[in-house]
C-alpha cells in the first residue's frame, strides 16, 4: 500500500472518529440543539442548565471514555497478537481481565458477607473501590504471567499458562458468588456487563489522563513488535532481547486492558477485531502503521457502539459487550471475506 | 592472506541441559573457520547439525568449551552486538503476511537503526545493494507470504547481507528447493564469500553439490565426531568412504562423488562411443546388466546412428531393455 493512500485513511479514520464524537454528544434521549451544543462545550453557559448538565457531566466524559477504552482495547489485542503470533489472541486471553474480575468479586462479594456492609450501596466510595480492586486484581495476574514468562521458553506455553489462570479466577468468581448476597451478585453482573457510563465524571478525567499517558507508551514498542513479527530466532539475532521484550510488551498491554476493564467493565471483542479490520484495511503489517490505525479504529469503533447501545429506544439500557460483538463480528467477517488471496 | 580465521572453536560440547540432565549431542570440537570460505556441514540426521549450529549462533549455551569470534568470547557479546557479526538464515518458515520484501529485507539494519527503527539514506543504501547482489530486484514490492521457497530463501539471505555481519550461518538454505535452485544458492553463497570476505557456514544434506562448491568440509556423524578438511584432502584421505559408505552407495574416487550400487545379474558386450553409448551403459547398469565383458554372445553397439542388440536395431532405450529382458527370459 503505498504512502499517500496510508495517509488518506489515516484521515478518514479521524474523520470517523470527529464524526462519531459529534454524533454522540447530539443524539440521546434528551434533544439538544447542535449550535447550544457548541456553546456549552465552548463555557457559554447561557442556556438551559438541565442541557449543560446532561453535555458535561454525562455525554462528553462518556464519548471520551468510549473513545480512549476503544483506543486502549485496540493496542492491548495488537500487542498480545503480535507478542504471542497469534491472530485469535486478545486482551482477554492471558486472564488480566479475568484479574479485574476477580479483584472486583473479591471486594464487591466479600464486602457484604464479610465487612457487613453491601459495597454496592456505597455510591462514590464504591465506584473508587471497584476501580482499584480491579487494578490490583489486574496487575497481580499480570505480575504473575510476567514471572512466567520468564520461566517457560515457548510462546504457545506461555499463552495456555495465561489461558489456565484465567479459568482459575473465574472459578475462584464462582466459588465466591455462591457465598454472596443476591444483591452483590446483581451489582457484580452489571459491572461484568461493560460500560462506558458507569463512571462518573470527576472518574472519567482521572481515566482520559491516565489513558493519554499510557497509550502514546506504546509506540515506544513500534521497532520490538516489527521484530517479533519475524519469530524469536530472527529477532534475537537481529540483537532483541526477547525476553525483556516480551515482559515489555505484556507489560504495556496489560496495564491498558487493566485500566480500561477498571473503569468501563470487561468489554470484550474491541481488543480482538479492531487489529484485524485494521490489516484489511491498510494491508502491511509494520506496527509504524499498524499500531496508530488500531489506536483510531478502536476509538472509532467504540464510538459507534456506544451510539448503538443509547439508540432511542435502548436509553443507555444495552450493555456494551452485546453491541461490540454485533457490531465487530460481522465487520471482521466482512474484512475476512474481501480480503486479497494471501492477505491477513 | 588469502584467508583470516574468524571464529575458533576449542573444545566444544553441545548439547542440551535442564536441572536435572544434560544431553551431550557433539563432543569435544576443536576447528576455525575462515573469511573467504565457504564451509558446508555434513552429517546424517540425529547427527547433531542444528544443535552445533544453534550453539555456534549463541541460540543455546555451549555445555563445555569456548567459541571465539573475531577473537572475543560468543558469551561477552551483548545480543545487539552480536547482531553485528552474526547474521543467520534458519529453516523456519517465516509466518509473516503483508510484509513486503524491501520491509523484510530492511529488517536487517535493525541493528544499527536508532530507538524507532527509522532508516537512513545510508541504511537504504545498503538494503538496495543487498537486495542487487542477491539479485531480487524484481521481488521488491512482493508481500513475503505470495514468494516460493527459493524466492524467501533469497530474501533472507539479503536480510542478513543487510545486516553487514563478517560471519553468515544458514541452517539447510537449500532444503525444500528444485535442483536449479539449490546450485543458485550455493553459488551465490561462494561469491559471496569470495567477493564480500564473508565466513559462510552453512549445514545441508545435498551432499554433491556441497563436495562440488564447499572450501571446507565438517563431517559429523555420531561415533567419529567431527573431520574437517577440503573436500578433496577428505576423499584422498578415506574419510568420505568412511562417513557415508552404506550398502548399496560407494564413494567413487575418480570423480570424488557418489555412486549407487546395482545388483548386476547378467552380463553383455557394449560396442560404440559417445554420449548414446554412455547413456546406454547407464541404462543397463539400472537394469542389472553389466556392460564389462569383452567377449559375450550377445553384442550391442550404440553411437549417434542408432542402437542394435544382437544386429536388431532399436529406435530408443526403452525398446533395447524390452528385447534385454527378453534375451535374460526376465519375464
Amino acid at each position: 500500500m503505498s504512502r499517500s493512500s496510508t495517509v488518506i485513511l489515516m484521515i478518514l479514520l479521524g474523520i470517523s472518529i470527529a464524526g462519531f464524537f459529534i454524533l454522540n454528544l447530539l443524539l440521546g434521549s434528551a434533544h439538544i440543539p447542535f449550535d447550544e451544543i457548541i456553546g456549552i462545550l465552548l463555557g457559554r453557559n447561557d442556556g438551559n442548565v438541565i442541557w449543560t448538565n446532561i453535555i458535561l457531566k454525562s455525554r462528553l466524559p462518556q464519548s471520551l471514555t468510549a473513545m480512549m477504552a476503544g483506543a486502549g482495547l485496540a493496542v492491548s489485542g495488537l500487542l498480545m497478537q503480535t507478542v504471542f503470533r497469534n491472530p485469535l489472541a486478545g486482551p482477554s486471553v492471558l486472564g488480566i481481565s479475568s484479574g479485574a474480575s476477580l479483584g472486583v468479586a473479591c471486594v464487591v462479594l466479600l464486602s457484604g458477607s464479610i465487612g457487613g456492609v453491601a459495597l454496592s450501596k456505597l455510591g462514590v466510595i464504591g465506584e473508587v473501590t471497584i476501580t482499584l480492586s480491579a487494578i490490583v486484581g489486574s496487575l497481580l495476574i499480570m505480575a504473575l504471567i510476567a514471572f512466567v514468562a520468564q520461566k517457560v521458553r515457548g510462546n504457545v506455553t506461555l499463552l495456555i499458562m495465561g489461558v489456565m489462570i484465567g479459568y482459575i479466577a473465574n472459578a475462584i468468581i464462582g466459588v465466591l458468588k455462591f457465598f454472596s448476597a443476591e444483591e452483590d451478585i446483581r451489582a457484580y453482573v452489571i459491572w461484568g456487563l461493560g460500560s462506558f457510563s458507569r463512571v462518573s465524571g470527576g472518574q472519567a478525567s482521572v481515566f482520559i489522563i491516565l489513558m493519554l499517558v499510557l497509550l502514546p507508551m506504546s509506540f515506544f514498542l513500534i521497532k520490538t513488535l516489527n521484530l517479533l513479527l519475524l519469530g524469536d530466532s530472527y529477532a534475537k539475532n537481529l540483537g532483541l532481547n526477547i525476553k525483556r521484550a516480551r515482559l515489555w510488551v505484556i507489560g504495556c498491554s496489560g496495564v491498558l486492558v487493566a485500566v480500561v476493564t477498571a473503569y468501563c467493565g470487561p468489554v470484550v471483542f474491541l481488543g480482538l477485531a479492531v487489529p484485524h479490520i485494521c490489516r484489511g484495511l491498510f494491508h502491511t503489517s509494520n506496527h509504524a502503521v499498524i499500531l496508530p490505525a488500531s489506536l483510531l479504529g478502536g476509538a472509532s469503533l467504540a464510538l459507534l457502539c456506544n451510539l448503538i447501545a443509547r439508540m432511542p429506544g435502548f436509553e443507555g439500557a444495552l450493555p456494551v459487550n452485546s453491541v461490540t460483538a454485533l457490531v465487530g463480528a460481522p465487520v471482521v467477517m466482512w474484512v475476512l471475506f474481501n480480503k486479497r488471496k494471501n492477505d491477513v | 592472506m588469502r584467508r583470516n580465521e574468524t571464529i575458533r572453536v576449542v573444545g566444544l560440547d553441545t548439547g542440551y541441559s535442564d536441572r536435572k540432565h544434560t544431553t551431550v549431542i557433539t563432543h569435544d570440537i576443536n576447528a576455525s573457520l575462515y573469511s573467504r570460505e565457504l564451509t558446508c556441514l555434513l552429517g546424517p540426521n540425529g547427527a547433531g547439525k542444528s544443535t552445533l549450529l544453534k550453539t555456534l549462533t549463541a541460540f543455546l549455551p555451549p555445555l563445555k568449551g569456548d567459541i571465539m569470534i573475531e577473537g572475543r568470547l560468543l558469551n561477552v557479546y551483548s545480543d545487539s552486538d552480536l547482531a553485528k557479526v552474526i547474521g543467520v538464515v534458519l529453516t523456519e518458515r517465516l509466518n509473516i503476511n503483508n510484509m513486503s520484501v524491501d520491509e523484510l529485507v530492511g529488517m536487517g539494519r535493525s541493528p544499527y537503526t536508532g530507538f524507532w527503527g527509522h532508516m537512513s539514506a545510508d541504511d537504504r543504501c545498503i538494503v538496495e545493494e543487498s537486495i542487487a547482489l542477491v539479485g531480487i530486484g524484481g521481488l521488491r514490492g512482493r508481500m513475503v507470504q505470495t514468494l516460493s521457497d527459493g524466492e524467501r530463501q533469497k530474501v533472507m539471505i539479503a536480510k542478513a547481507l543487510a545486516q553487514e555481519t563478517p560471519v553468515i550461518f544458514l541452517d539447510e538454505p537449500t532444503a525444500f528447493l528444485d535442483y536449479p535452485s539449490k546450485v543458485e544458492i550455493m553459488q551465490l553463497l561462494q561469491t559471496l564469500s569470495r567477493e564480500r570476505n564473508k565466513t559462510v557456514f552453512l549445514s545441508t544434506h545435498d551432499l554433491e553439490l556441497a563436495l562440488q562448491i564447499a572450501d571446507k568440509v565438517w563431517l559429523l556423524d555420531k561415533p567419529h565426531g567431527v573431520t574437517i578438511g577440503t573436500p578433496e584432502d577428505l576423499a584422498l584421505k578415506g574419510e568420505m568412504t568412511k562417513y557415508f559408505q552404506r550398502d548399496g552407495v560407494t564413494f567413487d574416487i575418480e570423480s570424488g562423488l557418489f555412486k549407487i550400487d546395482h545388483k548386476l545379474t547378467d552380463s553383455i558386450t557394449l560396442e560404440g562411443k559417445g554420449p548414446v553409448a554412455n547413456m546406454v551403459r547407464k541404462a543397463l547398469t539400472r537394469h542389472g546388466v553389466s556392460t564389462d565383458a569383452k567377449d559375450n554372445n550377445n553384442r550391442i553397439y550404440a553411437d549417434e546412428s542408432g542402437i542394435s542388440l544382437n544386429g536388431n536395431s532399436h529406435p530408443d532405450i526403452d525398446s533395447l531393455l524390452d528385447a534385454v529382458d527378453l534375451l535374460f527370459d526376465r519375464r
